[in-house]
């Protein structure tokens, strides 16, 4: 009987625990409902319509069913932009991700004993503080034709005449992979070694002891443990990615030139805002929605690919 | 003798120490100019003449960073309160963003509640979705709940962060025990209480680093605040240094506008300061290991 | 109502007039007793907040420098008498300005009362959005805010032309800004043996004879411009089609000739294809820049050019202008009344106190260095020596800009004149630069970005 009772009440406590559950995600959901989900399902709902501002006056909403859809995939933006927008943060990404890692073991190598790491540490997030716009202007005049960097290749005989860096597509694109790398390698540094300070040095300290080398080390203790956070690092890197936006966005005064070859995604879904068209913009983020997902699922199996849950 | 063992296999194992070391302080070095010469730049461009900016490049500073700094305090663009009014949005956006999304994290952490994985893929799914796409619906929508020209629709939202929360979540994964929480329950502590007083503390890392990303991104935003707000005296700091910018020819003034932003990345640097200590000064996750 | 509103209005102005000791005009109506009584009645219904709409603050400093009785209180706000004045600044950057305006100028009759817009100013570039918007959002400057044509008469046509939509005035602007041609007096000598405007005016009085000259430049190793795209302003003011033609994009011959001319001069090397504001075209102020010339209106002249720095042409006075090959407009901001405003009196005494009244403009003039919209102020100063620019060497080039603004036709201006012009020369710039091989990948370019910010066109 009090067995029994006991039971009961110990089947009562957990449910009782995971009520609180639901209770700690109402503010999550209360504001997501109001602020976002109602803005979101009117652009999903838009994008099955012609809808769009001429001037002032209000084009639709009409009906016209997947023909926004259509409309984007046969004239080849999707495609076209999609790809420049991939090559851009790859170009920025691998930098990125590689000079992360190896900042974090080398933070974290009990053997290494570097100096002035909090130095380095702060300093590493110092350009994300900067706006992108100001970021932007800073590079437009390192990079102009009369340059810094121009005058510099050409004193160094390196250049026998200025490079129009803003004209040539290669350049404007690896410029924009070198600002993100610059923005952003701080960040994700900062959150692989958020990751790395629950890690106990004990087992760094053992692994010394046992003779691993700073690589085994890195292998076999610091990655596996950093998983979580990597993945984390992997995901948002790649939504950020195909949300870029600001930098090529400001560095090439919204054109994406030269010849649209740095224009991403949001750049041009920014190019249907100026019209307000909701029907296009609408469309296209819902491919961009769709994309991001498969990349991101993929990311998720590889990543936990063979792990027992 | 057995500091020396561990060097003689260092050695023979991987690269000499020494030469490790001296590669990474050359790598550390280049990447901290890298990080750094924005800096210098921008305060050698804040202490020129709008027509000195004019011819090009130097690396010397000018003389004008008093005169510069002066013309913006008293220009007609309310700098002083536009920093006020960023220091407001951005401080509460951050405090509201790292509370809740540790709160929401924790719901899908630590209780195992009917519909808690379809949750968690709910919110990943809608990390993905733009923001740029819901902007103008957002405007439009905040326009009927009368809420144009407040901070509220700057401050609020911050609430429903899935970026933050996905990193709160990722973190507790490999940091936050469950056996912890259940030692808390069986010392009679209540859920909330719980979550305020053992698991806030122990997720201090991860909140100083939400809490920075969030309080960078929102002083830097310019796109829904330039839509949002319209009183002068309610402005944020990115919204008048494109006042500043558009200016008419009679008071455009390209060394106001670098001294202006060079004036608001100030705070932003102090803050990162204080809150860094938490990631770069060791602070351990002490209660977590297992 | 609106008949009756209008009467009081122009009585209004009447009493305004009389009040400046200007009333040169015509139409005094005849019973000014009757007219006071109406006139304190009408004000009195009228709202007690006038808001102001607009991208910078230069508008501001005009009514508070210029506007009888206005007292200012504090950086965005003033009182004229019991009204008070809110200026709500928004930056034009990333279109920020026009989405404003989209947003509460449709809704500004059922807006609250002291939130309805009563102004909003507007540029060249997308005047006609607002000015020719069904319904309309900007008031009749005549019929609803009851300004002559009388008032009007000194103002330069060009200007109106912008505003005017379907034969209707819907804005007026206390700016003209037509622009000369200014050339470098050092090189002018060196290339062509003299720097006075007499004898080099008939070298670039047209663009065969520019297009020539831009040759010898090159010989001595000058460039005309900086770039292509200081001249499309003075081709694209100069068009006798508009940018659309019943709902098709349509391409002048003018601008066709633009980008003829342009290609030529680039692949010659006689002109860049940079951007106007940027570091290369600044550097071409200072003394060892090897540009020859600039379009600019007096305001480029006056504040752009870097006088005040040592080292500039500019702050040795070694600029001069000429007419150039052909008249055009840079610049200027027009004023519009909200359709919907509570205080159309105060609008329209604003617009015609700063857009009308010659001892005003004349103070704008002397205070501001405006251009103004006035003729005969203009043509006064233009004889006027102490009006001569120390940045051209002491030349007043005030007559060529009142001879530019007779000529500048803006009759060809169309809703869409913003987003075309700047796709066109960012396409053209491509083109140009090689990135583009012919005219008509340049083109396609072209219309495939002026159709995505106006899905209504089609080519």
């Amino acid at each position: 009987m009090s067995d029994k009772k006991y039971k009961h009440k110990q089947k009562s406590m957990v449910v009782s625990y995971n009520r609180w559950g639901y209770i700690f995600l109402i503010p999550f959901f209360v504001v997501y409902l109001v602020f976002q989900f109602i803005p979101l399902v009117t652009t999903i709902y838009n994008s099955f319509f012609e809808n769009y501002r001429s001037g002032l006056t209000q084009i639709g909403p009409n009906f016209v069913g997947l023909q926004n859809y259509i409309t984007i995939v046969t004239n080849g933006d999707l495609i076209n932009y999609s790809k420049n927008t991939m090559i851009m943060w790859i170009i920025g990404f691998i930098p990125q991700i590689f000079f992360s890692l190896l900042l974090g073991a080398w933070f974290t190598d009990p053997s290494l004993r570097l100096k002035g790491q909090r130095f380095f540490k702060t300093v590493i997030y110092l350009p994300n503080l900067i706006m992108a716009s100001a970021f932007s202007m800073l590079f437009f005049t390192l990079f102009s034709d009369n340059g810094p960097i121009n005058s510099i290749l050409v004193n160094l005989h390196l250049l026998a005449q200025p490079f129009k860096f803003m004209s040539n597509a290669t350049a404007v694109r690896c410029l924009v992979g070198f600002m993100n790398f610059v923005m952003w390698f701080g960040n994700t540094t900062i959150l692989l070694m958020a990751g790395m300070m629950g890690i106990d040095q004990s087992l760094f300290e053992a692994a010394e002891v046992d003779g691993a080398t700073s690589t085994q080390v890195f292998w076999k203790i610091t990655l596996p443990i950093l998983r979580p956070i990597l993945v984390y690092v992997l995901i948002t890197s790649l939504i950020g990615g195909l949300q870029m936006f600001d930098v090529p966005q400001i560095l090439t005064n919204g054109t994406g030139d030269p010849a649209r070859s740095s224009m991403t995604l949001i750049m041009f879904l920014n190019k249907h805002l100026f019209s307000k068209n909701f029907g296009m913009g609408g469309a296209l983020s819902v491919f961009l929605f769709i994309i991001t997902g498969i990349l991101s699922m993929i990311v998720f199996k590889i990543s936990y690919a063979g792990e027992v849950k | 003798m057995s500091e020396n063992a561990i060097k003689n296999n260092t050695t023979s194992k991987g690269m000499n120490v020494h030469a490790r070391r001296t590669i990474a302080y050359i790598v550390l070095s280049i990447l901290s100019f890298l990080c750094l010469i924005w800096f210098y730049i921008l305060f050698i461009n804040a202490t020129r003449s709008n027509s000195g900016l004019k011819t090009g490049f130097t690396v010397i500073p000018g003389r004008f960073l008093i005169q510069n700094f002066t013309n913006m305090i008293n220009g007609t663009v309310p700098v002083l309160n536009g920093m006020l009014n960023s220091v407001i949005v951005a401080g509460l956006s951050a405090g509201l963003c790292v509370y809740f999304s540790c709160m929401t994290a924790y719901a899908i952490h630590a209780y195992k509640f009917k519909g808690r994985n379809s949750i968690f893929t709910f919110i990943l799914m809608i990390m993905m979705i733009p923001t740029q796409v819901t902007a103008l619906g957002f405007i439009s929508f905040m326009g009927k709940l009368g809420l144009m020209d407040s901070f509220v629709p700057l401050i609020v939202p911050a609430i429903a962060a899935p970026v933050a929360f996905f990193y709160m979540k990722q973190y507790m994964d490999s940091n936050l025990p469950l056996s912890l929480l259940e030692a808390a329950r069986i010392d009679g502590c209540g859920e909330f209480k719980t979550f305020n007083s053992i698991v806030v503390p122990l997720m201090k890392p991860a909140i100083a680093v939400e809490a920075i990303f969030t309080f960078v991104s929102s002083w830097n935003n310019y796109f829904t605040p330039a839509l949002i707000l319209s009183t002068d005296k309610k402005k944020t700091l990115p919204i008048l240094i494109a006042q500043l910018r558009s200016a008419d020819w009679l008071k455009f003034d390209m060394g106001v506008v670098y001294v202006t932003i060079a004036f608001s990345i100030f705070p932003v640097i102090v803050v990162y300061l204080i809150l860094s200590k938490y990631i770069v000064g060791g602070v351990t996750a002490g209660g977590v290991k297992e | 109502m609106k008949k009756l509103a209008s009467v009081l209005l122009s009585a209004l102005m009447a009493a305004s007039l009389v009040a400046c000791g200007t009333a040169t005009d015509a139409g005094t109506p005849a019973e000014p007793a009757a007219t006071e009584e109406t006139t304190t009645a009408a004000a009195g219904e009228e709202g007690k907040v006038l808001n102001i709409y607009c991208w910078n603050e230069e508008f501001k400093s005009r009514l508070e420098d210029h506007y009888p009785g206005y007292e200012k209180v504090d950086a965005t706000s003033g009182k004229i008498g019991d009204v008070t004045v809110n200026f709500v600044i928004t930056p034009s950057d990333d279109n920020a300005y026009q989405n404003k305006l989209d947003e509460v100028l449709p809704a500004n009759a059922s807006a609250a009362a002291d939130d309805k817009v009563d102004i909003f100013l507007v540029e060249a570039d997308y005047a006609l959005k607002y000015t020719g918007a069904e319904p309309a959002v900007a008031l009749d400057v005549k019929g609803d805010l009851g300004l002559t044509d009388a008032d009007l008469a000194n103002q330069y046509q060009y200007t109106k032309d912008v505003v005017t939509s379907n034969g209707v005035l819907r804005g007026v602007s206390w700016q003209g800004c037509p622009g000369v041609l200014v050339y470098r007096r050092d090189i002018a000598t060196e290339v062509f043996g003299t720097d006075d405007p007499a004898e080099i005016a008939p070298l670039l009085a047209d663009w065969d004879k520019f297009n020539e000259a831009a040759g010898k430049l090159k010989e001595a190793g000058y460039t005309i411009t900086c770039s292509a795209n200081d001249t499309f302003r003075v081709y694209s003011n100069n068009v006798t089609t508009p940018w659309v033609v019943d709902g098709k994009i349509n391409i002048d011959k003018n601008i066709e000739k633009w980008v003829n001319d342009s290609k030529a001069l680039v692949d010659a090397g006689e002109t860049g294809t940079y951007d106007l504001w940027g570091d290369e075209w600044n550097a071409g102020f200072m003394k060892d820049g090897k540009v020859f010339s600039y379009f600019g209106p007096a305001w480029l002249i006056n504040f752009c050019m870097a006088a005040d720095e040592e080292g500039s042409v500019a702050h040795d006075g070694g600029w001069a202008a000429v007419e150039g090959p052909q008249g055009f407009n840079w610049g200027g901001t027009w004023i519009c009344g909200a359709q919907g405003t509570d205080n159309p009196t105060l609008v329209a005494d604003i617009m015609k106190q700063l857009t009308c009244t010659e001892s005003v403009m004349t103070d704008i003039v002397k205070k501001d260095s405006d251009f103004v919209n006035n003729k005969p102020a203009m043509e006064a100063a233009a004889k006027d020596d102490s009006f001569a620019f120390p940045i051209l060497g002491g030349q007043n080039p005030l007559a060529m800009f009142c001879a530019g603004a007779d000529k500048i036709s803006m009759a060809n201006i169309s809703n869409y004149d913003q987003g075309c012009t700047e796709e066109f020369q960012n396409a053209m710039k491509n083109y140009f630069d090689g990135n583009y091989k012919t005219y008509d990948e340049a083109l396609e370019a072209f219309y495939k970005a002026v159709e995505e910010k106006y899905p209504e066109l089609t080519h």
